[in-house]
């Protein structure tokens, strides 16, 4: 049990120095003993001015300076010279915090005290088993222990994946030290002054440094994989909040996350934009008269950290814009919602859009693809989103049209569809799980019954839709489809289009009301004589259905049409 | 150079042979400006920039150096092309632009972009800059909150080297010429309207950019033959490179990997927008006057057909527009997306 926690930290400074000079400060009001390791890169100058900048806090200490290269062993050895240092300078340390110039204490340091007095003898150190878990975001795993890095990948990065590729082909793997569990984790941590000094002082050190030294980002494994051997007691998470993207880049904090960085109670954050002056001022929050050992809560945060990288990652289904532009079949959702196409009911039913508006919630529009104009609901000249009423103008690029549509409504759209409209968007609807298709094929015949034109040019128009809706068909009978399809000969839905209809409807909408009354069907008479002079000329009408004429007119007739 | 299309030279030499006779021109061009005032001293290493070519503007300018001060651009590259209502003044007294005069055609100098071409080679290199026009301004996610320089930090940070900001028409409720605008004034306090989702896009598969279009000018003027219509995708900020150069307007460049701002596999990167304060009251008479000049885009055809329009009566206002609020409508309404910068 230890009664008082006395904390060291060490702080690794890279660049903008003036804010790590803050930073120390900070620590050093809180009653921590810093140590610094300014990277040999940084000029003097630079270095020289913060150390003066300092003058006037006498218990900071600066390390030996070393070249530090990112996902390299120098930093490691920064970090040891440094820690050597604090602890041989004050044996009374307890803890030992490592942070970077730019991790900006949020809550008072004396918080972060009280917390660890609360956990004695626990480490704080992030540290996945890398055989278990795939820990890394972007990057590589295990490999990082078991192949060669001579290569910088900052400088080389094209080298460095072909370096690589080339181990991984002639199965090139190093061995590790014997009782050695890799494992990885954040590079901040907080030591218990006994774990590191047995870290430090381990007698195979000699040996660990040397794997260590050509294993790739050490930083994130040298002391995650060693404190596994000594420690006794491991918390494996980190104190300093630290979240990466899928590039393995870290987040940085702004103004504007004052809030949610305040509600996460986190101890310290990584990292802050530097120009974000109003966090800067506001944290690290002035200390109570009673130190506050509270956890952090970061659920707020990271969820907005989740929903960020969802975003870049997935994106919006459904969206198509300047900056996201999925390839076919990388859409991730084809369409932002479901909707619904119906095909042959316009042609059967001539009132079928108004009668299905009362029957559906949704907007119910016209034939949205139809070749005069875009028939909105009510047929506006603008629809909704502003999208225009005119054919040219859809047709310019109609899938650009369907998903803004479909995105900028709220409620479900529903159109009519059939062989004479745009067929451009086929595929791509057959293709979406978010469309529900009914089709009802041959059903465009009926109009052509009360054509007042040649037969001549109606058998033309026959043969045109036919192959169109033929086409069609093959689109929707392919095995590629993951749209919820139901086809209907037109003979099998007149033979019960009451029953249907109340199906298809409670499919879309499952509390809708069962269908008592159908819309007025279009006059049918004359149809098997219609398709019969059809065939006599030589056009086989086959998408109206198999049976035998006699038999459709006997259908017809006993739904009394 | 349009011949080149048209000869088997491989598409990558060919861009590049493109490229060079683009930066070529432009450098060629630079004696077609006078320079009026150099305070390109000022100039520090690490500020953003704005390149901007103008003409009659004077009502306009105060309320964009304004805009864009704020925003964080340090220094303004002015081009003037003979404007005779006072702007050259007005600009030379600025403390922070640097200002380049002509009177050579927009047209012979690929609307301008020649001689901003210039400015870019000569001073925007190794810099974040912006090329826009009076117009138009920007609005990217958290622009509320954050500064220009956060935005370009973080772009750096990325590894990335443009920004797009699509071309979003605003425009009033009334007629165009029913308020009349006030020097200093915003223009979304009047022209606060905008089209929420009819753009069409298509790729281009040569330059690798997508190519937008759509909006209210699509909607009224263009209806029978939307391809003429105007083009919206916009790539104005760049950390510029003087290799780089300006394909067609701030539509895309070369090399064209600076157009890939877009995703592909379904996330959603970041962008912005440029809100285009074309249509206000001045329009009218620019319409007018940009008719009788002749200097724009594919014949004036745009113009024409705007002249046309208007002086029917016509506005572009309709039922389903959409009130300008803020950023944060632009990205539910998916026209802007703040990708991975949280």
């Amino acid at each position: 049990m230890i009664d008082e926690v006395r904390l060291g930290v060490v702080l690794l400074c890279h660049a903008n120095l003036p804010m790590a000079a803050r930073m120390a400060r900070i620590w050093a009001d809180g009653g921590a003993r810093v140590v610094i390791h300014i990277d040999a890169k940084v000029p003097a100058a630079t270095a020289d001015k913060m150390k003066r900048e300092l003058s006037d806090l006498p218990g900071i200490l600066y390390s030996r300076r070393i070249r530090c290269n990112w996902g390299r062993f120098s930093l490691i050895e920064a970090t040891q010279h440094a820690a050597s240092q604090l602890l041989e300078a004050y044996p009374d340390c307890t803890h030992v915090y490592l942070a970077s110039g730019s991790c900006l204490p949020l809550r008072p340091i004396a918080d972060l005290s009280a917390f660890l007095a609360a956990h004695p003898g626990r480490d704080f150190i992030e540290s996945v088993d890398t055989n278990e878990v795939g820990w890394v975001i972007g990057g590589l795993n295990e490999e990082r222990f078991t192949l060669y890095f001579p290569i910088d990948w900052r400088k080389y990065r094209k080298l460095f994946d072909r370096c690589v590729a080339i181990q991984r082909r002639l199965r090139i793997r190093r061995k590790l030290p014997r009782g050695l569990t890799p494992h990885l984790g954040s590079q901040w941590w907080c030591l218990t002054a006994r774990t590191l000094r047995a870290i430090l002082d381990d007698p195979r050190r000699d040996e660990y440094d040397r794997f260590f030294r050509r294993t790739w980002i050490p930083d994130e494994s040298y002391f995650q994989t060693l404190a596994r051997r000594h420690s006794s007691g491991i918390e494996s998470r980190s104190l300093t909040f630290a979240r990466f993207d899928h590039r393995g880049r870290p987040y940085q904090a702004y103004d504007d996350h004052l809030q949610v960085l305040e509600e996460a109670n986190c101890f310290v954050a990584r990292k802050i934009w530097p120009g974000a002056a109003r966090l800067l001022e506001h944290f690290p929050r002035p200390a109570d008269a009673t130190p506050d050992p509270a956890p952090p809560q970061p659920a707020n945060i990271e969820r907005l950290i989740a929903r960020t990288l969802s975003r870049r990652i997935l994106g919006r289904p459904g969206l198509y814009m300047q900056s996201r532009f999925p390839r076919k079949d990388a859409e991730n959702g084809k369409t932002s919602a479901p909707y619904a196409v119906f095909q042959g009911m316009t042609d059967i039913f001539p009132d079928f859009e108004n009668w299905l508006r009362d029957h559906m919630p949704g907007d119910v529009h016209g034939h949205l693809l139809g070749p005069e104009m875009v028939e909105f609901a009510g047929r506006p000249e603008i629809g909704p989103g502003a999208l225009s009423s005119s054919a040219v103008v859809r047709d310019y690029d109609p899938q650009r049209f369907l998903t803004a549509l479909i995105r900028v409504t709220e409620r479900m759209q529903v159109f009519q569809f059939s062989p004479r409209d745009n067929q451009e968007l086929n595929w791509f609807m057959a293709t979406d799980p978010n469309a529900y298709l009914f089709v009802v094929t041959g059903a465009w015949n009926l109009p052509l019954l009360d054509m007042d034109m040649p037969f001549d040019d109606v058998r033309r128009i026959t043969a045109m839709l036919q192959r169109t809706e033929m086409e069609q068909l093959q689109v929707l009978n392919s095995v590629w489809v993951k749209a919820r399809v139901q086809l209907w000969e037109f003979n099998d839905f007149i033979a019960r289009p009451q029953a249907i209809l109340d199906k298809v409807l409670s499919q879309i909408d499952p509390d809708a009301n069962p269908v008592t009354e159908l819309p007025p069907m279009r006059d049918m008479t004359g149809l098997p004589e219609h398709l019969q002079r059809l065939r006599n000329s030589g056009l086989h009408p086959h998408l109206t259905g198999d049976q035998p004429i006699t038999k459709a007119s006997h259908i017809l007739a006993r739904n009394n049409i | 150079m349009r011949t080149l299309e048209h000869l088997p030279i491989p598409g990558r030499l060919r861009r590049r042979i493109e490229r060079q006779w683009l930066i070529g021109r432009a450098i060629k061009r630079r004696h077609a400006l006078t320079l009026l005032t150099d305070r390109t001293r000022q100039i520090a290493s690490r500020d953003i920039l704005a390149f901007v070519t103008q003409r009659n503007e004077r009502v306009r300018l105060p309320y964009f150096l304004d805009y864009y001060r704020k925003l964080g651009i340090r220094h303004f590259l002015f081009v003037d092309n003979n404007s005779d209502d006072g702007s050259t003044e007005y600009l030379c007294e600025q403390p922070d632009v640097s200002l380049w005069w002509t009177k050579a055609g927009y047209k012979q100098s690929r609307f301008g972009m020649d001689w901003l071409g210039w400015l870019l080679f000569r001073y925007g290199h190794g810099h974040w800059c912006l090329t826009v026009d009076p117009d138009e301004f920007l609005v990217y996610p958290h622009c509320d909150d954050r500064p220009l320089t956060a935005l370009t930090d973080w772009l750096e940070d990325s590894g990335r080297r443009s920004y797009p900001a699509m071309l979003l028409d605003m425009y009033p409720r009334g007629a165009l010429d029913e308020t009349v605008y006030r020097e200093g004034q915003n223009p979304f306090e009047i022209a606060c309207w905008f089209d929420p989702a009819n753009y069409s896009i298509r790729k281009n598969k040569y330059l690798g950019n997508l190519w937008i279009q759509g909006g209210p000018r699509t909607r009224t003027f263009f209806s029978y033959d939307p391809k003429s219509g105007p083009a919206l995708n916009k790539i104005p900020l760049v950390n510029w490179n003087r290799r780089y150069a300006y394909y067609s307007s701030t539509h895309m460049l070369l090399p064209r990997s600076l157009n890939w701002v877009y995703d592909e596999d379904g996330g959603e990167m970041a962008s912005g927008c440029l809100l285009h304060a074309k249509f206000l009251s001045t329009f009218a008479e620019k319409s007018a006057e940009e008719l009788d000049r002749g200097q724009h885009y594919a014949n004036s055809q745009e113009y024409r057909a705007y002249h046309a329009g208007l002086q029917e009566g016509a506005h572009l206002w309709c039922s389903e527009s959409r009130e300008y609020h803020d950023w944060r409508q632009l990205e539910d309404l998916g026209l802007i997306s703040s990708g991975n910068w949280p």
